[in-house]
């Protein structure tokens, strides 16, 4: 345990060793971290951003679909209202149509009516001359009676 | 493993704490240990020839493994001396807490390597007495004790000036009257003294009992089978436990060096 020219040596090992970690083990080895570190912080502040414009894209997205669901909505109502009221419409014009045709068979029923009316007094009135002719035969003359006999018919 | 002489205990324990010794001038002062400065540098370069290596390749992207534990150490001292020096760190103090914690965390773990096998290799090369642990060796620490009180001084005067550091030392801690000056100056002057000297023993003590430990538990294992049974346990339980502590006194000298750094960056 004596003290002795060691130490010195021992004391410049110390300091050439300090020198060399302060000159060069030291700084590059700091700038490396520092910039690592940079580096993280801006990929993390990245990463911050990215999620902060995911949020408004997502926001912007929903009020999209909302106001497209909105529309679809406001489409199927006005198609509703345009279907009810064609159904309205053509409801209205068959109504019409029938009650068309329906006068028109009534006129046309009234005229075959009257056409039987006129067929049938023809008959009478030929059955009703043919016996009455039977009856007078002798005595009525068909040409001098014409004037007699329309006259009759024309009352039948 | 003295060879030629008879092994007792106590030549085997002389043998094992006798440095290799050279004469470098007239005098008991002007002998140097060998071991110690071969050691000691050999474990320097080495380890800062690795962190040098390393950090001459390092990349500021996805680090590898090799740059991923430098950086641990290296950010693990930051972090020590962030939360006890307040000023540039990165200009002095930081990188030299690095250089006093890897160099005597090496040099402490020495410690670990099995005595008599290193004997043996060390006689293979023809070196009789050589010890494998700087800091089993006072002028080690005490060198590093005294270059640490020296950066003291300098930087107390750098950042205070001469002025503001004769002031700090006659006025500081009991106050400004003249009747206290002596008494601060005394008072000042044992801290000044008790520094290194507790900074430099402290080490030397942990890692040299530590050693004799060793010794002590190599010597049991000589005495028979029982001996070497439980010697192999005993001695990897030191072992293990040793580990704590090279590492504890390793971290324990880094900070003291970072703390006398700061107060005397730091005026009172």
């Amino acid at each position: 345990m004596n003290i002795n020219f060691t130490l010195f040596s021992q004391a410049a090992a110390f300091a050439i060793f300090i020198w060399f970690t302060v000159k060069f083990v030291w700084p590059p080895l700091m700038r490396a971290i520092e910039d690592r570190q940079k580096t993280i912080a801006d990929g993390l502040a990245a990463g911050e951003r990215g999620k902060h414009e995911l949020e408004l894209a997502s926001h912007r997205s929903a009020d999209v679909l909302k106001e497209t669901k909105q529309r679809a909505a406001d489409i199927i109502a006005q198609a509703e209202k345009r279907a009810s009221q064609i159904i309205e419409e053509a409801k209205g014009t068959a109504r019409d149509e029938s009650d068309r045709i329906l006068v028109g068979a009534k006129a046309e029923v009234e005229q075959e009516v009257f056409r039987a009316k006129e067929t049938l007094r023809q008959h009478v009135a030929d059955l009703a001359v043919a016996g009455a002719a039977k009856i007078l035969r002798r005595e009525v003359d068909a040409k001098t009676h014409a004037d007699l006999l329309t006259s009759i018919k024309a009352e039948l | 493993m003295a060879s030629g002489a008879e092994l007792t205990p106590t030549s085997y324990m002389t043998h094992h704490l006798t440095n290799m010794t050279s004469s470098v001038g007239e005098g008991a002062f002007w002998t140097l240990h060998v071991d110690t400065l071969v050691m000691s540098l050999l474990l320097g370069i080495l380890s800062f020839g690795f962190l040098w290596s390393v950090v001459r390749g390092a990349t500021s992207g996805v680090p590898g493994k090799r740059q991923a534990f430098v950086e641990l150490a290296v950010e693990f001292i930051d972090d020590q001396v962030k939360s006890t020096f307040h000023g540039d760190r990165h200009a002095f103090v930081a990188p030299a807490a690095l250089t006093v914690f890897v160099w005597v965390l090496m040099m402490n773990a020495m410690d670990l390597l099995p005595i008599d096998i290193m004997a043996l290799l060390y006689e293979l090369l023809g070196l009789h007495n050589w010890r494998s642990v700087p800091t089993t060796d006072i002028n080690a620490t005490f060198a590093l004790a005294l270059s640490v009180w020296l950066l003291m001084i300098f930087f107390n005067i750098k950042v205070k000036g001469l002025g503001g550091w004769i002031h700090e030392l006659v006025c500081t801690p009991f106050g400004k009257n003249p009747l206290l000056w002596p008494v601060n100056l005394l008072f000042n002057l044992v801290e000044y003294v008790s520094k290194p000297l507790s900074h430099s023993l402290r080490l030397y003590g942990n890692i040299y009992a530590g050693e004799i430990i060793f010794l002590l538990i190599g010597m049991w294992a000589a005495t028979g089978l029982a001996g070497t049974v439980f010697g192999t346990m005993l001695g990897a339980g030191w072992a293990i436990f040793h580990i704590l502590i090279i590492t504890l006194q390793a971290f324990i000298f880094m900070m003291l060096t970072v703390v006398y750094l700061s107060m005397a960056h730091e005026s009172h």
